[in-house]
């Protein structure tokens, strides 16, 4: 690792071609810039340039309560939300020492499963289309549509929910959410076959992500990379097994690995990752408690001054929220170690020696979100 | 045999006569080029609107959703309202780009199909020009648009323009090998490069019928072949290289891009009508061997319906195979032809000539 | 020979993928049944939104015009963006005092982002979510509405 020197500026060589692959991406990752230096077909460097997205999350953060700023990180991964807004939560309710209800736990625990779930089959989609496989998109999101419903009846949006509030929930699931949520299940245990009948198994396909963009365990540990890339690498670095919070120490769940390295390894962590999820929802869904939604906080919630930190597994690996507190209502500094961010400086590693077509290859397996890099 | 049908050779022939009656000999020639060049104009523009329609209903289809229902009773007219679009855009003049070849090259690939079209058997007694080398004219013009593709990438002035257009030309290049020596298998089978021969040959079966386990392999070869060869379905990395750039026409707006648009659902026309001709029968109906009274009835079904519905089976075809699988790599894409492709071809061919020799077909 | 064999079934190993795929959307394409897309704009009339459908803040009337707003401002103070204005005035009730009552709710819906943290934290349950989304105008100053509709009073609990 020490003879690798980022650099942030390219200097091309005589028959080098410098593109640029613009802010606007024809393919959905978000408004990234990558600059690369083209020798023919081949990618000799690659350097993304971060921040068109920057809309000052953590420096609002300081301005409101704790809250008021759940909304706000919604919008930093807006593909596992519920997740972010939990991160902030744990960190509250460790720094208050209160005692949530299980009640509360189990309904986290499973809405963070579906969560993972819904992200997963956005990224199949996404990744199918960047690689020109235009039909798996629309089913990737048919399904996707039945988890948003379970979202909408419960909380009233699909998308971005600011649900979890510190100490519990911010009111009670819809009564039929039980209900719907193992209909999911049941449609959704037939359907994923699909989607290795019509990608996985394809030879094309498999040409395509074979031997493309191999990460070592090293490179993986060294980039700070987190979350399924690194686990297609043999990297094993699961929050929700190492430091457990919610109900998932009281769950049975497989942590899945893969030795591959390269970009299919990346790809069936993911589709191993959604069948653990439809495990570990199956387990807790009959099993909720009756009791209350929320645990009795003040309306105005103040941290003692101090330092907290906490981290969870969001869908793309492993958010750390770090609180700096000094006694107000409002913290003093928060500060969020984002997955994305990690992810994505690992990409000029990767990509170098391969072609173009095999960039967005290995973008698409990295499943980046590009407001949660630049926040 | 193929007494009971319907020859057109009798509508056009009182036609011929009738203008006989009015006009001197040469100026008949001149009026009847003048009506079959419109004619064929208006099959091109018409089958351009209603391919482009296909298409996007069809992937609707396979896709789960409904397609383009609002313009028009299930939206039949959506490609007309396109086309308008199209028409009325400005045509964005590129600075430093060689302006001669900047405009010629939509019309060199419009030119190439047209020619194509122009020997194809439509049904008994429909065809505009029949060459005893049938096949090796349509092969020969139809490879003549690679030249119209490299001057438009070329003429670009623009970089990713000529990446795209390198590639498709080497791709289509080489797939041609593979198109042809599938063809020629059929020929060999007959015995004639005549496409009025060939289809006349098939008056007791369809040739992948009656020449078993080769034919089918050299269907199923010029079936990928072709594909490439049109720049569709998982073989089109040059142009739907949205991705990185558009491909070669990148730089086409307005009519010119319209042009190249249309002239690929027109190459895929021209495929297909090739494929069937040769491998399933034309406008011959579905004859089994000697069963006479089997055949009579399948005489009823007029022979241009049987063309009209082989060429959309293999359209559809392609649009399946397109909708379903992940593009290739330009690298794969090459390997798969000279690898793969092109030996199976080669010993298919060896081993069609000796079951001629020996008989062993049907 | 073993090369010429791992040529042969690589093909047939490729060839069965790409069937097992082209079933698929065979499938999907030959039954009509699986379409999901649902007609928009003509379904209007019977399409109706989940009950929680945050489409936007409502302060709900009832039939005698009366609402349960109090002026207090919480809600303005729990709003993170500041999409809530609370106008308020001093009027003499029954007996004579000067109170304070609800002049104008004013919320801006083009910044709201739909938190509920008005709507949950409202001390009289007087603020909601409504279910109506279409929401698109052509002028911006529609998009700030004032919700306390006019000549409207605060609903008075029998004590």
């Amino acid at each position: 690792m020490s003879e690798e020197i980022i650099k942030d500026v390219i200097v091309g060589e005589n028959e080098d071609y410098i593109i640029n692959m613009g802010p606007q991406h024809p393919s959905t990752h978000g408004v990234l810039r990558f600059e690369v230096c083209l020798k023919g077909e081949t990618v000799k460097y690659l350097i993304p340039h971060i921040g068109y997205i920057h809309r000052g999350i953590e420096k609002m953060c300081e301005a409101n309560t704790y809250q008021q700023l759940i909304h706000l990180t919604d919008r930093m991964d807006y593909l596992s939300a519920h997740m972010n807004n939990e991160a902030v939560c744990l960190v509250v309710e460790d720094a208050l020492q209160v005692e949530i209800p299980e009640r509360v736990k189990y309904i986290r625990t499973i809405l963070d499963e579906l969560n993972r779930i819904a992200s997963h089959q956005l990224w199949w989609c996404a990744f199918g289309m960047d690689l020109g496989a235009l039909t798996s998109f629309f089913y990737g999101l048919r399904d996707r549509e039945h988890i948003l419903d379970i979202f909408e009846e419960s909380f009233g949006s699909r998308l971005l929910h600011s649900f979890v509030m510190p100490g519990g929930l911010m009111h009670d699931v819809h009564p039929n959410f039980q209900k719907r949520t193992k209909e999911f299940i049941k449609y959704f245990r037939k359907k994923l076959p699909e989607y290795d009948q019509l990608l996985t198994g394809n030879i094309i396909f498999q040409n395509r992500v074979k031997g493309i963009g191999f990460m070592s365990k090293k490179t993986a540990i060294g980039y700070g990379v987190t979350g399924p890339s690194a686990r297609g690498s043999n990297y094993s670095c699961d929050i929700r097994k190492i430091a457990p919070y919610g109900m998932y120490d009281k769950v049975q769940f497989n942590e899945i690995l893969e030795t591959g390295g390269d970009t299919f390894a990346r790809y069936k962590v993911r589709i191993a990752e959604m069948w653990e999820s439809m495990n570990i929802i199956e387990q807790l869904i009959d099993n909720i408690p009756e009791g209350d939604f929320t645990a009795k906080m003040k309306p105005i919630i103040k941290l003692p001054a101090g330092e907290y930190f906490r981290r969870v597994e969001t869908a793309r690996g492993e958010l750390a929220v770090y609180v700096v507190s000094d006694g107000n209502k409002t913290p003093f500094r928060m500060k969020f170690r984002t997955p994305n961010f990690s992810n994505l400086f690992v990409i000029n590693s990767l990509a170098s020696g391969h072609k173009i077509a095999d960039l967005i290859a290995i973008s698409g397996s990295l499943d980046l979100v590009i407001p949660d890099i630049d926040r | 045999m193929s007494s009971n049908i319907y020859d057109f050779s009798t509508l056009t022939g009182s036609i011929h006569t009738w203008l006989s009656g009015m006009m001197s000999s040469g100026w008949v020639n001149f009026t009847e080029l003048v009506l079959v060049g419109l004619a064929f104009l208006l099959m091109y523009a018409l089958l351009g609107l209603f391919l482009v329609y296909a298409e996007r209903k069809v992937c609707a289809f396979m896709q789960n959703r409904v397609g383009p229902n609002r313009v028009g009773k299930w939206g039949i007219f959506q490609t007309i309202a396109d086309l308008i679009k199209l028409l009325m855009k400005e045509l964005i003049p590129i600075r430093k780009s060689d302006p001669l070849l900047f405009n010629l090259a939509p019309f060199i690939v419009i030119i190439c199909s047209f020619l194509a079209l122009a020997a194809l058997p439509y049904a008994k007694g429909l065809q505009a020009i029949d060459f005893n080398i049938g096949v090796f004219y349509v092969m020969a013009v139809s490879s003549l648009s690679v030249v119209g593709i490299l001057i438009a990438g070329w003429s670009s002035n623009s970089k990713y323009s000529l990446i795209g257009a390198m590639r498709s030309g080497a791709q289509i290049v080489s797939y041609e090998l593979s198109v042809g020596l599938s063809l020629l298998a059929i020929v060999v089978f007959s015995g004639t490069m005549q496409l009025s021969g060939i289809v006349e040959s098939q008056a007791n079966g369809w040739w992948i019928f009656k020449g078993h386990i080769p034919a089918f392999i050299s269907f199923i070869v010029f079936l990928i072949a072709s594909t490439a060869e049109i720049n569709r379905g998982p073989f089109d990395l040059a142009e739907a290289e949205s991705e990185l750039t558009a491909g070669f026409h990148t730089e086409y707006s307005g009519i010119k891009f319209a042009f190249f648009f249309l002239a690929e659902y027109m190459n895929m026309f021209i495929v297909a009508a090739l494929g069937a001709t040769v491998f399933l029968g034309g406008w011959m109906p579905f004859h089994v061997g000697n069963w006479v009274g089997f055949n009579q009835i399948m005489d009823y079904i007029p022979s241009l319906v049987w063309f009209i519905v082989k060429t959309f089976f293999i359209i559809y075809l392609i649009m399946w195979i397109k909708w379903t699988f992940p593009r290739l790599r330009i690298d794969q894409l090459l390997t798969l032809e000279w690898k793969y492709l092109l030996p199976i071809s080669l010993v298919n061919i060896v081993f069609i000539a000796f079951i001629v020799l020996m008989g062993w077909h049907f | 020979m073993n090369s010429i064999i791992e040529y042969f079934t690589d093909i047939f190993k490729g060839i069965s993928s790409l069937c097992a795929g082209l079933r698929i959307t065979g499938k999907y394409f030959i039954s009509p049944g699986s379409i999901v897309t649902q007609q928009y704009p003509e379904n209007r009339a019977t399409l109706k939104m989940e009950e929680r459908f945050k489409g936007e803040i409502i302060m709900p009337h009832d039939e005698n015009n009366l609402h349960a707003c109090t002026g207090c401002g919480i809600c303005e103070m729990n709003c993170p963006n500041g999409s809530i204005e609370i106008i308020t005035d001093r009027v003499a009730n029954a007996e004579g005092k000067l109170e304070r009552v609800i002049d104008k709710h004013i919320y801006h819906l083009s910044m709201c982002t739909f938190c509920g943290l008005c709507v949950k934290t409202c001390p009289s349950d007087a603020l909601a979510f409504g279910q109506k989304f279409e929401h698109a105008v052509f002028d911006r100053n529609h998009l700030t509405k004032v919700l306390n509709q006019p000549g409207s009073k605060l609903r008075k609990e029998a004590k």
